[in-house]
């Protein structure tokens, strides 16, 4: 008890991040470098408001007329993972209380260490459902979108769904950058090999994050990149087998 | 008891006793929980209606915003003949009658004042007659004239420099809403024979002064009634009886209406809360198999056409205050009855499904009365709805019902009233901001710099304190509420001798019910204001006089809309001392005083008038609208800024609290079966915790951007967007408006 949290910022009605209607909470630093991040401003790590998980808690909880039979409370960042225990201190008020959560995370950071572990399994058994972002299935191309290697991201996905953990899978679309077909294909067959995906999406590039990279005197490295049209989304939705509701 | 053939099949026996249309439609009604399935398309005739309409709606666009003003009649009830959406399709109108006899030509109507009548005819090119123009100066007072005749000097000070503002001594009050439905169930006859009963036991030879105003009012409402049956006539229906089928019901219930917007031409202009009603007849005739579900929708469709063309003529200055041209022609849809039953019936679907049959609209102003236990079928298709057209608003059933029972009617954008039982004194609202600037520079407006308010100590310090602040705060707040109750006093006053109400009183009780409707503006800028001067440090910026003209405000200070109680609970704390200091004067009539948090669009001419604010807002800046949060104070996103609304109790604001929202469709949910799913939740969520009125607007604001920018765009003709209180075209917004509404956050999570 009494780890403090760093957090970056919340959004109360996030309706695209998990289930139904849910309170998002932004945690503070990552320590991946993904070119077309659009929260660059939570990258530090170490700052942000310190919050104890209670007081978190209690603040979300103010929200749970809204969330009915399907929301609840979604952790995003920043990275999460980074601030592993306090989510699974949050996470376990959380589960006391019957609510649904929902971990977003890049995977970054995970290993098959048998201490990481240890914890990892603390936070998986709190956590209902994993929204996990594989950015490129190919290690070299993953090392330039990101500055990180996916090795660790991959084994998160298969350790979740050997441990029977549902989870979505999600990738950013970029035209030109992370939308070839060869890459989306890989991703569909990996995706085929897990055993507990509920759901794919494709995340469509957009840029109005980048304002927060010249604010923070940045060089935006997607500089003259476009956001994709509807056809490309759903060229790329077709590859992973993703149907859509008109 | 009387028993008419046309009400053969129905059941009960009160309603037959006496005039008591809530009887008659609980006694009578089907309650609805299945889905939007059994809807009917648009049938041809409604096409070519329709497409009639949006080719005078363009030709009136081109023409600079009015197609035609009639200069040489006065409106009346029986002023003009017969007139036709277009003379070659007058055969398929299901639903007859305009406000004069060329569709969207607008009626001269000098009884609230002849200057505001002229007024909007020469701003538009056209020449006021002289004769009338004689007799409305020299031979017959207005409204507007017997109120300037008797407004004390503070008063005009007041008015002249928008403390109070959008008072309605120019023109109607509006917010009376006359049981229209009576015509239908009752025929006009038998409301005459009951108006001439109530007049026979008046007074008792006892006359008194109010005994006297009493008699002539209820002979002004009989010949009302009267001449409703001579229009009817015009058109060629005899609506001395009660009407047999739907199709009568809906013509009864709408010359009825018809009667109100041809004599009176207050900013709201409300239908009532007639579908649950009119779902009776439809329902009889379908069993008996007279009417078909494309004749019902039909028949639906012809009547909310009717109700999108209601006009009035209005001048340039009206149109700052309330942009867009809005009627409030508002319509409700839904709630649950006193005995637990849902009160949706395939008519509130029928009404909901004309935005669809017949494209987004503005008016009528479609209000759901919500509770979270109106079917879930229902509240999906609703949220449809919204998500497709934006062009609906929301009040929360749960916290009305307990107060005005289940058969009230919204009588303006949010304000609620007992159908045929009470009539509302509409009254505007009374800058609180303004009033803090007031309290800080000792009563002298921070604009005009004179002396408005009472010459008490202003505030000399570089920094503000709290402490000193809040009572001095508090002193001004007694003068504004004092000078504020008198003022509508003098207007309502003065609005029943001269301009009263006949055709819409006609269709209330004789003995009703009176409440008196004020109003606040700048509720968001004072609460920040207040925090900022609380735990913030506030630096004030004077002029070569010593005026306070404009403050620097450093540190951190909690804003309403963040749902942090610190700020909400200053928002409270405004409402009920405002309130309280409200009540402890005399109003007019034994009216019941309530209050309303709610702008329309005058925020943005508020705004104007309003000096630079502790907050942070500069002066000129529009305020936020109604009960919403400051632009750009939210930062927790949506539901945070609702449960900050939420907090403040609709008990206290009788008169209702809107708020408005902009949500961004990506951001709503992956597909519309989420998106429907999540924003039921929301409203669910926002309402079960007593929270009165949204406006749920559903786009992005490239969108809007777009619309401002290439108006002529076609896809950008019937844009509707709510805004607080009512639903308007984004084109026929000014541009500062829209500007306004841009600026708002865009609840778009990134």
């Amino acid at each position: 008890m009494g780890i403090k949290g760093y957090v970056h910022s919340f959004e109360s009605f996030a309706l695209v991040d998990g289930p139904g209607v849910r309170y998002c909470v932004f945690l503070q630093g990552c320590k991946m470098r993904c070119k077309y991040c659009h929260n660059p401003e939570t990258w530090e790590c170490g700052c942000g408001e310190e919050w104890s998980a209670t007081d978190l808690f209690n603040k979300i909880y103010r929200y749970k007329t809204y969330w009915k039979n399907n929301g609840g409370i979604t952790v995003s960042g920043g990275e999460a993972l980074l601030q592993m225990e306090f989510v699974t201190e949050l996470f376990s008020i959380a589960k006391e209380k019957g609510v649904n959560t929902c971990l977003d995370t890049s995977g970054y950071s995970f290993s098959m260490d048998s201490e990481y572990l240890e914890k990892f399994d603390k936070l998986m058994e709190v956590t209902d459902l994993f929204l996990l972002d594989i950015k490129e299935m190919d290690e070299e191309k993953h090392k330039k979108l990101t500055g990180c290697s996916n090795e660790g991201i991959l084994a998160m996905a298969k350790y979740l769904s050997d441990n029977g953990k549902a989870m979505w899978i999600r990738h950013v679309l970029v035209p030109e950058l992370t939308d070839d077909e060869t890459g989306l294909k890989d991703l569909a067959d990996f995706i085929s090999t897990l055993k507990t995906v509920e759901r794919v999406e494709i995340l469509p590039y957009h840029t109005l994050g980048t304002f927060k990279w010249e604010k923070l005197g940045i060089k935006y490295p997607l500089e003259g990149y476009r956001v994709p049209t509807e056809d490309e989304v759903e060229k790329a939705e077709k590859i992973l087998g993703i149907e859509k509701k008109k | 008891m009387v028993n008419y053939e046309q009400w053969d099949g129905f059941e009960g026996r009160l309603w037959k006793e006496e005039i008591n249309v809530r009887e008659f439609i609980q006694k009578n009604y089907t309650p609805y929980d299945g889905d939007e399935s059994f809807l009917a398309p648009a049938t041809e005739a409604t096409d070519k209606l329709w497409g009639a309409l949006q080719k005078l709606n363009k030709a009136e666009r081109e023409k600079g915003g009015v197609l035609d003003m009639d200069t040489d009649i006065v409106s009346t009830i029986t002023s003009h003949g017969p007139g036709y959406i277009d003379e070659s399709l007058k055969g398929l109108e299901k639903v007859v009658g305009l406000q004069t006899d060329k569709p969207l030509k607008r009626a001269f109507m000098p009884f609230g004042g002849i200057q505001m009548a002229e007024k909007s005819l020469t701003e538009y090119g056209y020449t006021p007659n002289p004769e009338l123009h004689k007799i409305f100066t020299q031979y017959h007072k207005t409204h507007n004239q017997a109120v300037f005749d008797v407004y004390t000097p503070e008063m005009r000070a007041c008015r002249k420099n928008k403390i109070i503002t959008g008072l309605p001594d120019t023109y109607g009050r509006g917010r009376i809403v006359g049981d229209y439905r009576r015509i239908a169930l009752y025929g006009i006859d038998h409301l005459i024979a009951e108006k001439e009963a109530d007049k026979s036991v008046c007074g008792s030879g006892s006359m008194k002064g109010e005994v006297i105003r009493q008699r002539e009012e209820l002979q002004m409402q009989i010949n009302a009634l009267k001449d409703m049956k001579e229009m009817a006539k015009m058109y060629g229906f005899d609506i001395s009886m009660p009407a047999k089928d739907a199709k009568e019901a809906v013509q009864w219930t709408y010359f009825g209406y018809l009667a109100a917007i041809k004599t009176q031409n207050g900013a709201a202009m409300s239908i009532g809360r007639v579908c649950t009603f009119l779902d009776i007849y439809i329902e009889r005739d379908l069993k008996k198999g007279i009417l078909t579900e494309t004749e019902a929708q039909e028949l639906i469709d012809h009547m909310v056409l009717k109700f999108r063309m209601v006009k009035f003529a209005r001048p340039e200055s009206y149109n700052q205050l309330f942009s867009g041209d809005p009627v409030w022609a508002t319509i409700d849809l839904g709630g649950m009855g006193v005995d637990g039953r849902s009160m949706i019936t395939k008519t509130d679907y029928r009404v909901l499904h004309t935005l669809e049959n017949m494209g987004p609209s503005p008016e009528p102003n479609i209000t759901v009365l919500y509770s979270s236990k109106l079917p879930e079928a229902f509240k999906k298709y609703a949220a449809y709805i919204s998500i497709t057209t934006s062009s609906i608003q929301y009040e929360n059933d749960d916290v009305m019902k307990p107060i005005w029972g289940d058969d009230y009617a919204i009588c303006c954008c949010v304000s609620a009233t007992q159908t045929g039982k009470e009539m509302q004194f509409f009254g505007a609202r009374a800058n609180l901001a303004k009033c803090l600037l007031y309290a800080i520079n000792g009563g002298v407006d921070e604009k005009n710099k004179v002396q408005v308010g009472p010459k008490l100590q202003p505030i000399t310090s570089e920094y503000l304190d709290y402490d000193e602040v809040m009572e001095k705060y508090d002193a001004m707040l007694d003068w504004l509420a004092d000078v504020y109750v008198n003022t509508l006093n003098l207007i309502q006053y003065m609005h029943d001798k001269y301009y009263y109400e006949s055709a819409q009183m006609a269709l209330i009780d004789t003995n009703v019910r009176r409440t008196f409707a004020t109003g606040i503006a700048g509720f968001s800028h004072v609460i920040d204001s207040l925090s900022a001067i609380k735990y913030a440090n506030v630096k004030v910026i004077r002029d070569e006089n010593g005026l306070a003209v404009d403050y620097e405000t450093t540190g951190d200070f909690p804003r309403y809309g963040n749902d942090d109680d610190r700020a909400d609970e200053i928002g409270v704390w405004l409402l009920r001392t405002f309130m309280g200091k409200l009540n402890k004067h005399h109003t007019y009539r034994r009216s019941e005083a309530t209050t309303s948090i709610l702008t329309i669009t005058s925020n943005v001419v508020y705004g104007k008038a309003t000096g630079a604010l502790p907050d942070g807002r500069k002066a000129g800046e529009p305020l936020s609208p109604g009960a919403s949060p400051s632009y750009g104070a939210e930062q927790n996103g949506l539901l945070a800024s609702l449960n900050s609304v939420a907090k403040i109790p609709y008990e206290w604001a009788l008169d209702g609290i809107s708020n408005t929202q902009t949500i961004n469709p990506d951001a709503l949910g992956h597909d519309i079966e989420e998106q429907k799913d999540n924003l039921v939740q929301a409203m669910d969520g926002y309402f079960d915790q007593g929270a009165h009125h949204l406006n749920v607007n559903v786009f992005g604001i490239e969108k809007l951007k777009d619309a401002m920018e290439h108006p002529e765009k076609e896809e950008y003709a019937n844009f509707t967007i709510r805004v607080s209180g009512y639903a308007v075209k984004f084109i026929n917004l000014t541009r500062e408006q829209q500007l306004d509404v841009i600026q708002r956050t865009c609840h778009a999570h990134m």
